[in-house]
């Protein structure tokens, strides 16, 4: 009986913690492998500056993403794989406001319309950069959160609101057919090439007091543009009635139902924070990356989920410090092991902390 | 049965009858025949009406019949893990390519780059399952205790460290004496496509005679060596396709189907009646994972090499499609659903496209924003145009609406709901036993 | 019985050696000390009791009270933060739901957890234990398949008699889905009774189940008793519990408030507080 105490207390609790210990103590390792390389001089100070920089980088477009992600897991209870087209949706939308507007008079409609399709407007020539075409940037940011909001209420009227009651295993394999079906009109639109869309950065020559000499601004507009949406969903969770309806229904939606909060309103509501940040993401990355691809999204989708599982399905601050987990691990991994075995690395993190702690590697810690 | 014959009225609910009065596997296999027969009917009617050249049919239904058995042999095994067993495995591209990377480095020439060990192709075979079996198992030990919606988060993530670690520069090549191993990377591997077989297997006595009587044969029609070859080749795929359809109906038809098909109703209920799922969980994975790599080899088998372009985590989800069609659950919906796919979904739009290309003048206006242009000038033709000329992408959005429409409107596949009974014997008629009545009437539950 | 402090090393090896000499005196299931926390809350807190041989036994108590913890903790499928449960002389505390199965001590479930897509048949013709053909290679192999099919013929004829007991043998090729609230109890029972299970651990059989059915139901369980077989009811409908049980066990707050014959347990102080209580 004691020992089934025992074997109690042990399968109970110590697999997750020992897993968590396990993990802790591996990142412990590595960062005195790194403080090492560091002093011995393996590795330059600015490598590994601009290794922690990239994976802060790109957790922010992860994270953004990510929230909206997170949202419909817990509130729509399903694993969404057609976020990630939401994400190329945005890149497709918003490029083209920006082309339409930053473009004319220098180039012909239909390549602005098309993004490039037929191989003209260079964006050198259309000046695609925050510095020449600022207006036409801003707009184009705007404009793909307004369309990839209207696509995924679009998508929610024709598909998952008539899958409300349905498991969760039926919503999941409709939103495959769901990804498939909207990557595929934008190319049937946009075609499937791979093309460069953004003018190289302007970089900004700091004044002498910065440690940094030059600030690339099209990564300053990324991660000013992300901090602010984070900054305000935070707030919005926060402080409004709303934000809370949709906390109190992604912790249980039976008892959202009971209280009295409309579920449909906050359903809508999960749609426009969650596919608006999705669309912002994508257009986003294509300013950083300065190329667009109609598998720019799904191929994201997977390190996504990586980051919502990593920080818990439900907590969209857990989904957030998931994305620098995995930002952080695709790049810094890159001192040790080579660069295409990095997903690898972030892949492997998710799976072990799927199964070994699937509320997520804070558990326990107080989120929202 | 002959009073029913006299009764000359209903022909037709007659002939229905007397098709249920069949064995099962008869109606199911008159039931596959007749959908492939009406479907390649159709093909031919509507490809003769609207000009396509006999050869041309002819050779769609070739291409049609390989896939078509390639993806029933995939569908298949998908359907133990999701249809019978309710495991959301969505790694199936991850574990074919454990098999046909595992058979292509045992069989590879030894002095190739990168090099194998010269193994006979069987041998390779067995190696390949063994292999994509194995990789199961070591993700089914700790995978299966997730709930359904991560496990298919973790078998995605598998399959597709499993592809990046086959492309990656990593593993490309590595160095074991003098001789250089390893993936290959993006370039893939060589190795002899298991096709070759077929003439080896033409050089055995009783099959070589056979087959010289059948090239014969093929000669004296004009059909050439090297078609009949291909169609042998086919010919094997549907072989392999009746072994994995009775191998697997009769596991479905078991009490171990039955505690399968108990887990995925509702895994608790089984387990509280003693049954141990996890070592059922893991037995089916296992297996499932071992013919995926199976089916993976063969279907590659006219290819010379392999690359990890091949293994896409999208080949997954065309093979859940097809076992959505056909409905999950039933094998005979697996065969079905696997040929649909491959007939109306994946070959069909050719079909259609090399109709419309017959009887119309179409041409490709560069984008579509021409096509809207012309299409403004009262020119409907270049947008016409445009679509066919975008066929590779209408048809992934044609998979995705009938995804979508399948979970809307018939979630349980276009079969209908085909709830297969799981047991080795007859459940669905008492045997009429003489103290039938005493023991209706008694209430003895035990003797 | 003190629970949390008691030397279990004593227990267990006490319980060990009396295995083997068991009588029908003995208790078939001991309940010690069980306890179960989710989070910060106590569900069941130390709840320590024993259930005779052959014996119907309540388990009644407030909503909240810990009675379906409880009979988790029993049954395996939550494992027990401390304490113990020996069935039959062993020792069963934190096997898992299947091993506590087939050591014989079988449960069915507050809402009936029946294979809705199953037809009622292939419900009961899973319950059996130890068939042959739930090996896979057993069931593949031709040279094994004969006696996999013979079994199968064997427990088709097994299965229909207990249909035919619960007088639900004209649902047999209905899918489990389709039923009633009440006939899925029945089925439930039925298929339990399958497993041939020494003891029965009924969560609710009556909710949901009409008065001519509950009164066939209460039949059934009193015919099975005569056979020997034992049963433990969680049970909401006093009436029920006082007219059918020889020993009422009442769970307050995790622990037992009190038990002892039907009629001592209703006129229990204790007991009419704690349900006075539990009521506003």
């Amino acid at each position: 009986m004691s020992a089934g105490t025992e074997r109690g207390r042990f399968a109970d609790v110590s697999i997750q913690e020992v897993i968590g210990w396990l993990l802790l103590a591996v990142v412990g390792l590595l960062v005195l492998d790194l403080v090492r390389q560091v002093l011995v001089g393996e590795l330059p100070l600015g490598r590994l500056w601009a290794f922690t920089w990239n994976g802060i980088v790109d957790s922010l477009y992860i994270g953004l993403a990510a929230i909206g992600l997170s949202m419909t897991y817990s509130i729509l209870r399903f694993a969404n794989f057609s976020h990630g087209d939401l994400i190329t949706t945005g890149a497709f939308t918003g490029w083209t406001a920006a082309y339409l507007v930053g473009g004319i008079g220098i180039a012909e409609l239909s390549s602005r319309l098309l993004l490039r399709a037929d191989g003209g407007a260079q964006p050198g020539a259309v000046g695609m950069d925050v510095v020449s075409a600022p207006i036409a940037i801003v707009l184009g940011l705007i404009v793909a959160a307004a369309l990839t909001i209207l696509v995924a209420l679009a998508i929610d009227r024709l598909v998952y609101r008539k899958l409300r009651d349905a498991s969760g295993i039926t919503l999941l394999i409709a939103s495959v057919g769901v990804a498939l079906a909207l990557r595929y009109i934008i190319a049937l639109f946009y075609t499937t090439d791979t093309r460069g869309v953004v003018a190289s950065s302007p970089q900004w020559e700091t004044p002498a007091f910065v440690p940094i000499e030059t600030i690339n601004l099209h990564e300053a507009t990324l991660v000013i543009s992300a901090l602010s949406l984070i900054v305000g969903v935070h707030l919005l969770l926060q402080y409004t009635k709303l934000g809370k309806s949709m906390r109190a229904m992604s912790d249980n939606k039976d008892l959202a139902l009971i209280t009295g909060i409309p579920t449909e309103r906050v359903i809508f509501a999960t749609w426009v924070i969650g596919a608006g940040l999705a669309g912002v993401a994508g257009y986003l990355i294509v300013l950083d990356r300065g190329q667009v691809t109609i598998n720019l999204g799904w191929f994201l989708l997977l390190l996504i989920f990586a980051a919502v599982i990593l920080g818990g399905i439900g907590s969209i601050y857990g989904a957030l410090a998931g994305s620098l987990v995995i930002g952080l691990t695709i790049n810094l991994s890159l001192v040790w092991i080579p660069s295409d075995l990095n997903e690898i690395a972030a892949f492997t993190l998710m799976i072990v902390v799927l199964i070994f702690r699937p509320d997520g590697l804070f558990k326990g810690v107080e989120t929202a | 049965m002959s009073e029913r014959d006299s009764r000359l009225p209903e022909p037709v609910s007659n002939a229905h009858d007397r098709l249920k009065a069949l064995p099962q596997w008869q109606y199911d296999l008159l039931l596959i025949v007749g959908v492939v027969l009406a479907t390649y009917g159709g093909f031919a009617v509507l490809g003769l009406l609207g000009g396509v050249g006999i050869n041309s049919i002819v050779g769609f239904f070739r291409t049609v019949t390989f896939y078509a058995a390639v993806y029933a042999l995939v569908v298949l095994a998908l359907n133990l893990h999701w249809g019978y067993t309710g495991l959301f495995n969505i790694g199936v591209a991850g574990f074919m390519a454990v098999g046909v990377y595992t058979m292509a480095f045992l069989t590879a020439a030894p002095d190739a780059t990168p090099a194998g060990l010269g193994l006979p192709i069987p041998i390779g075979i067995v190696g390949g399952m063994i292999a994509a079996g194995l990789v199961g198992l070591v993700a089914a030990l700790p995978a299966l205790r997730v709930r359904a919606d991560y496990f298919a988060i973790v078998t995605l993530g598998l399959s597709e460290i499993i592809r990046l670690a086959l492309l990656s520069g990593s593993l490309r090549s590595i160095e074991v004496g003098d001789t250089v191993y390893g993936t290959g990377g993006g370039s893939g591997i060589q190795y002899p496509p298991v096709d070759t077989i077929i003439p080896w297997l033409l050089e055995r006595p009783v099959i070589g005679e056979l087959g010289e009587l059948l090239f014969e044969v093929g000669a004296a029609v004009g059909i050439q060596r090297s078609v009949i070859l291909g169609g042998l080749y086919t010919a094997v795929l549907i072989a392999f396709v009746g072994l994995f359809y009775l191998f697997l109906s009769r596991i479905a038809n078991s009490p171990y189907g039955r505690v399968l098909k108990a887990i995925r109703e509702d895994e608790l209920a089984a387990k509280s009646l003693g049954k141990n799922t996890d070592r059922a969980k893991i037995v089916a994975f296992v297996v499932g994972c071992s013919l995926m790599g199976l089916a993976g080899m063969l279907w590659m088998g006219s290819r010379s090499f392999v690359s990890p372009d091949s293994f896409m985590p999208i080949i997954t989800f065309y093979i859940f499609v097809a076992l959505i069609v056909g409905g999950a659950g039933s094998n005979t919906g697996s065969v079905i659903g696997g040929f649909a796919f491959a007939a109306f979904l994946w070959e069909g739009p050719r079909f259609v496209r090399s109709i419309l290309n017959a009887n119309l003048n179409l041409r490709s206006p560069p984008t579509i924003y021409d096509a809207f242009v012309e299409l403004g000038s009262g020119d409907l033709t270049p947008l016409v145009g445009y679509l066919v000329g975008s066929l590779d992408e209408l048809r992934f959005v044609l998979v995705g609406v009938v995804l979508i429409l399948l979970m809307l409107w018939r979630p349980e596949g276009l079969l209908g709901h085909r709830k297969e009974i799981a047991a080795a014997t007859d459940l669905s008629r008492r045997p009429s036993t003489p103290d039938r009545v005493a023991a209706s009437d008694g209430g003895e539950p035990d003797e | 019985m003190s629970d949390a402090d008691s030397s279990p090393t004593t227990a267990d090896s006490a319980a060990g050696t009396d295995s083997g000499r068991r009588s029908v005196d003995d208790p078939i299931l001991e309940v010690e000390g069980v306890v179960k926390q989710f989070g910060g809350i106590t569900a069941v807190d130390g709840a320590t009791f024993e259930i005779e041989r052959g014996s119907i036994t309540g388990l009644i108590g407030p909503n909240g009270a810990g009675k379906s913890t409880t009979f988790n903790c029993i049954t395996g499928v939550y494992e027990p933060d401390e304490g113990s449960v020996v069935f039959d002389g062993t020792d069963i505390t934190g096997r898992t739901p299947n091993r506590v199965a087939t050591a014989g001590l079988v449960r069915t479930f507050q809402i009936a957890r029946e294979f809705p897509e199953m037809t009622v048949l292939e419900n009961m013709m899973l319950a059996p234990k130890n068939q042959l053909g739930e090996s896979m290679w057993r069931s593949v192999a031709p040279g094994t398949r004969g006696a996999v099919v013979e079994e199968e013929e064997r427990l088709r004829e097994r299965a229909w008699e207990v249909l035919e007991f619960f007088e639900i043998d004209h649902l047999a090729e209905e899918y489990a889905g389709t039923l009633s609230g009440g006939q899925r109890k029945l089925l439930e029972l039925a298929r339990a009774l399958l497993t041939e299970p020494e003891l029965l651990l009924l969560d609710e059989p009556m909710a949901g189940v009409n008065p001519s059915l509950e009164r066939k139901l209460l039949e059934h369980i009193h015919e099975l008793q005569e056979q020997g077989y034992t049963f433990l009811l969680v049970e909401h409908d006093m009436d029920v519990i006082m007219n059918h049980t020889e020993h009422v066990i009442v769970m307050h707050q995790g622990s037992v408030l009190a038990e002892g014959t039907p009629e001592a347990v209703k006129s229990d102080e204790e007991v009419i507080e704690a349900y006075l209580g539990g009521e506003v």
